[in-house]
């Protein structure tokens, strides 16, 4: 990225803006390509990164006026970030359960150690799992769907109101790729979690995603309603993108023809 | 605890023979504390005497059986490498942690102090401050003085390994976990540090013990202590070579040289067993 | 039926042995396939099922502790199996008549060298033409990739991923080898470049008339690209065909439940997750591998492991509960207690 010559100034992301409702919880899909800026405006938004011009608010409130360790909790508290490889979201060397009760004693007050269990078996039965199979193991015991679960679970513990994932299931097997999808759909339907879903993959942003925000070298290119956008693309770039994506239907009608 | 220890044995030859070594110096060490003769005292036996049965290593000039002088000395010199090194260690510890984690202008400033302590040359600064504080030269001084000369190489390298940890993405996990700035330096990023730490303790080790024997020597440090190198002063002044006491000389230093090659070997072989990348490998990930 | 490639009963296990822990990590467990000339043979499977550690073996890349301990592998320009050859014959074929395509194509590409140095240190001792005649065929064969040729005095990080994959292309192809062998080369890629880049493997392939076996986890390549595809699982294969046969009509169970929880753009039907994980290769499931998480399980699953059976011509499954026809497999008990005959020992690279 940038040039070879000299430091060049160089907008990661330029002119994007969008709002999610507090009130009507949903998932809002980002997509790009590598270079887009889209890991960019991730971390902006879990507060990581400082824009450069322009303002975050959350709640209302502008997230980079924040100081001190208090106030940056009570943000964290309410917005929780996954990771795409699920093995280097945990630290190879640690316990798994060891980020679960870090987040239960910080951020559900569990100081107890019977509560710091309670809290975590409770999130990680929402995912789907126990703390029975994950209590003293470590990361590279669990497959990657269940550690990418369990780092969902670990978000869930202080009742976030957003999470952001950037590329959460690029790098989980395809057998277990969707019930961490349809996991999505549980915590928009039944736990009334926003989630901004940061993807390249249009066909799992079409499956479960309310809205679209198509982004290409830094700007917005498109965005709308989800099916809307994704079965009838406007902009030529969101064009390409459509008919660059293969399908398992192609087997009959080949999609590649030789030359592109 | 143990099993491990036994597992390292077993396999590692470096780790075998290194506590091998180790454990002879260390019985020498505890022998120490069994000395007949009261350390500082002169001509409590024959002088000159080659070493016989009577005594294993013979005697000096002074008249102090060598044998029991050299327990003496090298747990002294040893006590004092390992003073040196702990202090040393945690001043490392704390300033490359800190400043490869945080970074911007605290780690600048950190490492703009860092850079200038590489360039002072030690030996003329001791050298200095013996001449300073000449009466009032303790052992104690001296490793002070000498911890906190002996820092800043491995601070460099901790910074580095904290660096390439800060941007791993357990790191912000952490943080989003709310773990404190000091708990995840402590307890995530620590094991990572470790292999560094451990076999740069060892090298400290190895570099005091070999400062304090170059100063004891040239007689700057406070020759009444029995020390490894105050033995080999003494031994000078005598000159003990010269006239044939070969034994007075050898003995500290095939002493000194078995423990430098004992910490080497231990420092080279646990190095490998807790190196984060053959941990891994043993957990089969 | 002409054969590029014979893989018969291959095994080829990760030995390891640290401070006394010793395990086995069972990689590829007993693999037969048959690849023919001009065609492209898909190998779909997870991570872990061994796909990688297979095309290692048949690439002869193996570094102990990786050691094949049986099995044959015949190639159609060879006139012995793959592991009697001697170092120089190895390094004689390479690039010549077996090539590979690669996930990173840093893996390739040597970073702190200009493009055309990798040219000159891998296809020129192949090609054997003078310094001017051969630039002029390796600029003549870019242009075909659409590359321009100032590329060759580029290094590789000055070019996008894109470019860089297609230059790994033109590496492997440029000497026109018999047998390409691709593993995950799009994997890495936006999407908008992957199209692009398959377009081309595909039509180099044409126009060359390589035989192929290509690995990708991404059923959705498979459909573009392979004729016949494998599916692995914890080192076994468990069900080939064509790969129309087997996107349409799958048979075994984890096909398929693969191909009902693909994605698609206009399909809001809901799909299903496997329950269960798959399987570590160092102490995998007794009898047919598959069967902790199978819906179809038997009691004979749990005993021992399928034999891949051909059900129709050209189609193989190795599932009890598709056709009495299915067997286990005869050498189940022994293969474990095969020996440890090392059949690499003479490969350390």
């Amino acid at each position: 990225m940038g040039g070879l010559l000299g430091r060049t100034r160089f907008a990661a992301i330029d002119d994007v803006s969008f709002s999610l409702e507090a009130a009507r919880p949903e998932i809002f899909a980002i997509i790009g390509e590598s270079g887009s800026g889209k890991t960019t405006l991730a971390r902006m938004i879990l507060n990581t990164l400082a824009p450069s011009k322009g303002i975050i608010r959350f709640l209302g409130e502008d997230i980079s006026r924040f100081r001190g360790r208090r106030e940056q909790l009570q943000f964290m508290r309410k917005v929780q970030p996954i990771f795409q490889n699920p093995f280097e979201a945990f630290n190879p060397l640690k316990r798994v359960d060891r980020y679960l009760f870090a987040s239960a004693y910080h951020f559900a007050e569990h100081h107890g150690r019977a509560g710091r269990e309670a809290a975590a078996d409770e999130a990680l039965k929402k995912v789907g799992l126990s703390l029975a199979e994950v209590k003293g193991r470590f990361p590279h015991e669990l497959s990657g769907g269940q550690l990418q679960r369990a780092a969902i679970a670990r978000a869930l513990i202080s009742s976030p109101a957003l999470i952001v994932a950037d590329e959460p299931v690029s790098m989980v097997d395809a057998s277990l790729r969707m019930s961490i999808v349809n996991l999505f759909k549980t915590l928009r339907d039944e736990l009334r979690v926003s989630i901004i879903y940061i993807t390249h993959d249009l066909a799992t942003a079409y499956y479960i995603s309310d809205r679209v925000l198509i982004m290409q070298k830094g700007k917005v290119v498109e965005t709308g309603p989800a099916r809307h956008v994704l079965s009838n693309p406007q902009h030529p770039y969101t064009v390409l993108l459509r008919e660059s994506i293969l399908s398992p239907d192609d087997v009959d009608k080949p999609h590649l023809a030789g030359a592109a | 605890m143990l099993r491990v220890f036994r597992d390292l044995f077993r396999y590692n030859r470096e780790f075998a023979a290194g506590t091998i070594l180790v454990l002879i110096v260390l019985s020498l060490v505890v022998a120490s504390f069994f000395s007949p003769y009261p350390p500082q005292d002169s001509y409590v036996v024959p002088p000159d005497v080659p070493p016989c049965w009577a005594y294993p290593l013979g005697t000096n000039s002074r008249g102090q059986d060598v044998f029991w002088q050299l327990t003496v000395a090298i747990r002294n010199s040893l006590l004092f490498g390992i003073a040196v090194a702990f202090l040393s260690r945690i001043i490392s510890l704390v300033i490359g942690l800190v400043s490869g984690y945080t970074g911007g202008l605290v780690d600048r400033v950190l490492m703009s102090i860092n850079d200038t302590f590489v360039v002072i040359p030690l030996f003329p600064i001791l050298t200095l401050f013996y001449f300073m504080m000449h009466d009032h030269m303790s052992w104690t001084l001296l490793a002070l003085a000498m911890a906190s000369l002996g820092w800043p190489y491995d601070a460099r390298l901790i910074r580095s390994v904290a660096l390439s940890l800060r941007n791993r993405e357990f790191t912000a996990q952490s943080v989003f976990s709310g773990m404190s700035t000091r708990q995840i330096l402590l307890e995530e990023h620590l094991p990572y540090v470790l292999p560094i730490v451990f076999s740069t303790t060892m090298n400290n080790i190895n570099w005091s013990i070999g400062l304090e024997v170059t100063l004891s020597v040239i007689g700057f440090t406070n020759i009444e202590t029995p020390t490894i190198g105050t033995m080999i002063y003494w031994a000078n002044q005598h000159t003990a070579m010269v006239a044939g006491i070969w034994w007075w000389v050898v003995a500290p230093v095939a002493t000194v040289i078995m423990t430098f090659i004992g910490l080497f070997l231990l420092s080279v072989s646990v190095n490998e067993f807790i190196d984060p990348r053959s941990r891994l490998a043993r957990m089969g990930v | 039926m002409d054969v590029a490639l014979s893989v018969r009963g291959l095994r080829a296990y990760y030995l390891t042995s640290h401070f006394g822990v010793e395990r086995e990590v069972r990689a590829v467990d007993d693999i037969t396939l048959s690849v023919e000339k001009k065609e492209i043979y898909g190998i779909a499977g997870e991570s872990s099922c061994g796909k990688s550690t297979f095309i290692r073996t048949i690439a002869a890349a193996i570094r102990p502790p990786l050691r094949v301990l049986g099995g044959s592998i015949r190639y159609s320009f060879l006139d012995r199996d793959l592991y009697d050859l001697d170092e120089r014959a190895l390094t004689d074929m390479r690039w010549k008549h077996l090539s590979c395509i690669l996930q990173g194509s840093m893996n390739v590409l040597n970073p702190v060298r200009r493009v055309r140095e990798s040219f000159k240190d891998f296809a020129s001792p192949h090609m054997g033409l003078a310094r001017s005649e051969f630039l002029e065929a390796v600029k003549a064969h870019l242009k075909r990739l659409r590359l321009s040729p100032t590329v060759l005095s580029a290094f590789p990080h000055e070019l996008s991923g894109g470019m860089r994959q297609r230059v790994a292309i033109a590496l492997a192809t440029v000497c026109r080898p018999e047998f390409i062998i691709a593993d995950e080369p799009t994997t890495a890629l936006d999407v908008v470049v992957q199209k692009d880049v398959l377009a081309l493997i595909l039509e180099m392939q044409r126009e060359i008339g390589s035989s192929m076996i290509f690995v990708t986890h991404d059923l959705t390549v498979h459909a573009n690209i392979s004729n016949r595809l494998g599916i692995m699982y914890a080192g076994r294969l468990v069900e080939e065909g064509s790969t129309r046969d087997i996107l349409r009509d799958p048979m075994h169970p984890y096909t398929r439940h693969l191909i009902a929880s693909l994605p698609r753009i206009g399909d809001v039907t809901p799909k299903k997750g496997l329950s269960g994980a798959p399987p570590s290769l160092a102490d995998p499931p007794s009898g047919c591998r598959f069967h902790p998480r199978c819906p179809l399980a038997m009691d004979i699953c749990r005993q021992a492991h399928p034999e891949l059976t051909a059900l129709a011509p050209g189609r193989r499954v190795a599932c009890y509960a598709i056709s009495p026809l299915v067997q286990p497999a005869h050498d189940a008990a022994a293969a474990h207690q095969a020996t440890k005959a090392d059949k690499s020992a003479a490969f350390l690279q």
